[in-house]
């Protein structure tokens, strides 16, 4: 099959690792992987802020980008919600509406690619460690995406899978409103990091490498270096 | 910045730091949310439950003129009285009129959130009327000249020996450490006020059009003595309450229940059509009920939004949010608080000076999942932003977002910058978590992750070259 | 006073003038004759036969701290009430007239003081009753509650005022669940529905302290169920 990353910006920027763990998985698995060069952002921020209008005119451009792929991969639950679930409203009544349809329906998260679309949950990853899992809110709530990454994850040989009290609860990053209420922000972080440790867990693992930021930041302030957080591509990149 | 989103900020900024009362906090919505899940998971089938259930309250509130003729057609033909209030101000003026005619000397109150929402102890007892709250919860809270923490656990941010010493400063009881003590000394002092009170004031869970009848649903039977022993009943009630049928309960009740407490049923149920009826061995003279819309319609005019107008204040939202379990209650400044309240009070009291609510949330979902009539409660937060932009953009904000289209529409521009930002987080020590920090608001409290050398945009060109 | 009542209606129609969208798919409306009850496929299950009732009703009274009692007949049931009394120092009872009380009331001790509260009653009297023994409507399986109305039970204080409440139903009384009791109401009521009608499951409840369970904020501390026949 011919998979069309979507890279959102910040992945690019900091944590291409993640992109290339994609790559790797992918490719691993016999898939032909393209990523259109001129992508940027899904628009979420201003949407997410209320300046649908500015949300627009960077979410169009990702529609043309993505029009002929067959499938598109994101490497965030929360980025590939906005192409799923907000596209098609930010859209309505307006000429790109069909397009944001389309791309509604080819785009999938990361997880939900692999074990629903390619029905794989074994994709011949080692990884030694004990790991537990963060569900990105997005990812489990808009795209419904909550057995896949741990079946994926039960999978990898040498991986402990350990669940956290509160594994459904919100890590607190939220976008602009990380830095728009800090304080509210940072104290869901100490509820969501305090949790992560008392697991006694190594890793962290999420699909989404938003939350990802907020938890290693809180966690490198608060608690250094006794939990890592990775994406979920890097464990299953890893042999 | 509103004056409201100022003291949001001043009062976020204090309870977020005070770390034992939100574990406290937690620990109690912890315990509502485990029970909950374990009622849900008797139900043969919960979320059907939860679609016909919003259903039944889509059809209520978009036939709305319809069901609330019925029911004052009902209502009245069994003797009650049917008043409709516009605003605070009428309601207000309404129960204090009838007060003053009736000679009405003590009232008694059962826990009715459109009774916060109009202010009417304030308004009772500035005409010297004495009032008292008989829910616990609320008692406690009317002691402490406090409003409620939580609209169904009023107090449930207080501990047992801050209720104690509010106790014994107020009513002069010995201190005690129990909770089942405490609970009877209110019990105690509440006894006399039921018997001598002329007017029970209580609120209303749902208007049943098809019979005319209030259901008022309630743990500890003040409720019951409030509405049965005064010669006078008056219940304040939001239009929007209305459900078709009275057979309708049969889902709604055990669906309030167990989102709201985790509770099967609670203790009483009660359904009140008319007063004291002929043939019938006690109850109050006379039973009024106002009907308040209070900028109610302004939400119903709201199409996107007008399935709030369906909420059964079970509180469910709130127990799940991790905004209110961090900030808690009273942070909000708001009547009904939480999730739901921060979609319906910018239409309550205005869009520009209560949209802070709907910014102050991580869109997590939580809400909407734990809704038993499905609100769409954190997409109409979106919606509130969103409105609240179409209205009255913010001028900083626009430059803000102007930057970023012009960013996000240039890739070459986008590919500089990331060039330059190793660069410059080299430099940020420098200002970093002072004020000429750009990023302070996140670097107060979190490490930000280090900017990768090469972006995944150059490895993949990289990648496409050496395979050429 | 003058309310607003046409404003208010004029400002609902024309806010529903403009559809509301769905947020939500809409599964038909199913049971809404009287034959059909409704909600049933939904809520938790019920057994279908009275034994299988019968023992959910039980096991619900046990979740809620009600006591459940099954008894031969009233005069057992009176037995118990009088073991109740002599337990707890009991002086004075509140009953109203029925066929089941009007069996029970004769078998309770003589030096127990009886007050009746069909023609009007002293709140304060009341107020100073151990106890309130009442019928009921019916009781339903499904939720292990007491359906009681003014009609039924003797108004609307008797069953709430004194600390402890004792009910007295016969085994035909038991119902599934609430939409069978809505049934019931309607079926021997019609129009003429009692202006009090209430679900009581278990005594009265609080965990408004520090989410602690304390039975008896205001209304009972104790409920009796008597199953008889």
């Amino acid at each position: 099959m011919r998979v069309t990353l979507f890279i959102p910006c910040f992945i690019d920027s900091l944590y291409p690792h993640v992109g290339v763990a994609m790559v790797k998985v992918l490719e691993r698995l016999g898939h032909e992987v393209l990523y259109p060069e001129g992508q940027t952002c899904c628009g979420q921020p201003p949407f997410n802020s209320g300046y649908w209008d500015e949300a627009r005119v960077v979410a169009s451009r990702q529609l043309e980008f993505f029009k002929d792929a067959e499938v598109v991969v994101s490497a965030s639950g929360s980025c590939g919600a906005m192409f799923k679930v907000f596209f098609p409203q930010l859209f309505e009544g307006r000429p790109e509406e069909a397009a944001a349809k389309s791309l509604s329906s080819r785009c999938f998260e990361f997880s939900d690619f692999l074990v629903n679309r390619l029905n794989v949950r074994d994709v011949g990853a080692r990884f030694e460690g004990k790991v537990t899992f963060h569900d990105g809110c997005h990812g489990l709530r808009e795209l419904g995406t909550k057995q896949e990454p741990r079946e994926l994850l039960r999978a990898v040989k040498g991986l402990e899978l350990v669940e956290m009290g509160e594994n459904e609860s919100c890590c607190g990053f939220g976008g602009m409103f990380a830095v728009k209420y800090p304080e509210i922000s940072t104290a869901m972080a100490e509820v969501k990091c305090n949790s992560i440790l008392d697991t006694g867990v190594e890793y962290v693992v999420s699909n989404d490498s938003s939350c990802l930021m907020q938890i290693q930041g809180w966690l490198d302030r608060n608690s250094p270096r006794t939990v890592k957080s990775l994406h979920l591509a890097e464990v299953l990149a890893n042999r | 910045m509103s004056t409201t989103q100022n003291q949001f900020h001043r009062d976020t900024e204090r309870t977020t730091a005070d770390v034992p009362r939100r574990a406290f906090v937690r620990k109690a919505l912890r315990g509502y949310e485990v029970k909950r899940d374990e009622t849900k998971a008797t139900f043969t089938d919960w979320q059907k439950a939860r679609n016909v259930a919003a259903n039944i309250k889509y059809d209520g509130v978009n036939h709305l003129d319809r069901y609330l003729l019925e029911f004052e057609e009902k209502f009245t033909a069994r003797g009650g009285k049917v008043f409709w209030a516009s605003n605070s101000a009428q309601a207000r003026e309404y129960v204090l009129q009838l007060a003053r005619d009736r000679g009405v000397r003590s009232i008694i109150k059962s826990k009715a959130m459109t009774s916060e929402e109009i202010h009417l102890n304030d308004a009772l007892e500035s005409e010297g009327y004495q009032v008292v709250e008989s829910d616990l919860g609320e008692f406690i809270q009317q002691l402490k000249h406090e409003p409620p923490y939580h609209f169904v656990f009023p107090c449930m941010h207080l501990k047992r020996d801050e209720i104690s010493a509010l106790f014994e400063k107020e009513l002069g009881s010995a201190p005690t450490d129990s909770p089942e003590e405490l609970t009877m000394i209110a019990r105690g002092f509440m006894r006399r006020q039921y018997i001598d009170a002329d007017m029970g004031i209580s609120g209303g869970n749902f208007l049943v059009a098809e019979t005319g009848m209030v259901s008022i649903t309630e743990n500890e039977g003040n409720a019951r003595l409030t509405t049965g022993l005064p010669r006078i009943h008056v219940a304040l009630v939001g239009i929007e309450k209305v459900l078709p049928k009275l057979s309708d309960l049969a889902l709604f009740l055990p669906m309030l229940a167990t989102a709201g407490t985790g509770q099967h049923m609670t203790c009483y149920n009660s359904m009140f059509g008319g007063a004291r009826q002929p043939g019938e061995t006690d109850g109050p003279e006379e039973f009024h009920v106002v009907l308040l819309d209070n900028h109610r319609t302004r939400l119903l005019a709201d199409a996107e939004q007008r399935d709030a107008l369906g909420c059964i204040r079970c509180g469910a939202c709130l127990n799940v949010c991790p905004i209110f379990k961090n900030i808690g209650g009273h942070a909000y400044g708001t009547t009904y608080q939480g999730p739901i309240g921060s979609v319906i009070t910018p239409h309550f009291r205005g869009l520009q000076d209560w949209k802070h609510l709907s910014g102050a949330s991580s869109l997590c979902g939580a809400c909407t999942d734990a809704c038993p009539v499905k609100i769409d409660i954190h997409h109409h937060l979106l919606h509130n932003r969103r409105n609240a932009v179409d209205q009255k953009p913010v001028w900083w904000e626009k430059i803000v977002w102007f930057g970023y289209v012009q960013t996000m529409t240039r890739p070459w521009f986008l590919r500089i910058a990331n060039k330059l930002a190793p660069l410059a987080q080299k430099l940020h020590p420098l200002v970093l978590g002072g004020i000429f920090d750009p990023v302070r608001n996140w670097t107060k409290t979190r490490d930000f992750p280090e900017v990768a050398e090469e972006s995944f945009h150059d490895w993949w060109a990289k990648r496409k070259e050496q395979s050429k | 006073m003058k309310g607003d009542r046409d404003k208010i209606l004029a400002r609902i129609r024309e806010g529903l003038s403009v559809p509301a969208p769905l947020h939500h798919e809409m599964p038909a409306r199913v049971g809404q004759t009287a034959q059909e009850p409704a909600f049933r496929a939904w809520l938790p299950a019920v057994g279908a036969s009275v034994e299988e009732q019968l023992a959910l009703f039980a096991k619900q009274s046990d979740l809620l701290r009600t006591e459940f009692v099954l008894c031969a007949d009233p005069k057992a049931a009176a037995a118990h009430v009088a073991s109740l009394a002599a337990a707890h120092d009991w002086k004075k009872v509140g009953f109203h007239p029925g066929l089941l009380t009007g069996a029970l009331m004769p078998y309770l001790p003589e030096d127990l003081e009886q007050m009746c509260v069909e023609e009007g009653y002293d709140k304060l009297a009341l107020e100073a009753c151990d106890a309130g023994i009442t019928e009921c409507e019916f009781l339903v399986a499904q939720t292990g509650s007491v359906c009681v109305t003014a009609r039924s039970s003797g108004g609307r204080a008797l069953s709430v005022l004194p600390p402890h409440h004792l009910v007295i139903a016969s085994r035909d009384q038991l119902v599934a669940d609430l939409s069978s009791a809505y049934q019931g109401l309607n079926a021997k009521y019609g129009a003429a529905l009692p202006s009090f009608i209430s679900f009581i499951s278990g005594p009265s409840r609080t965990g408004d302290i520090e989410r602690i369970l304390v039975l008896g904020a205001h209304g009972p501390k104790k409920l009796t169920v008597f199953v008889v026949g």
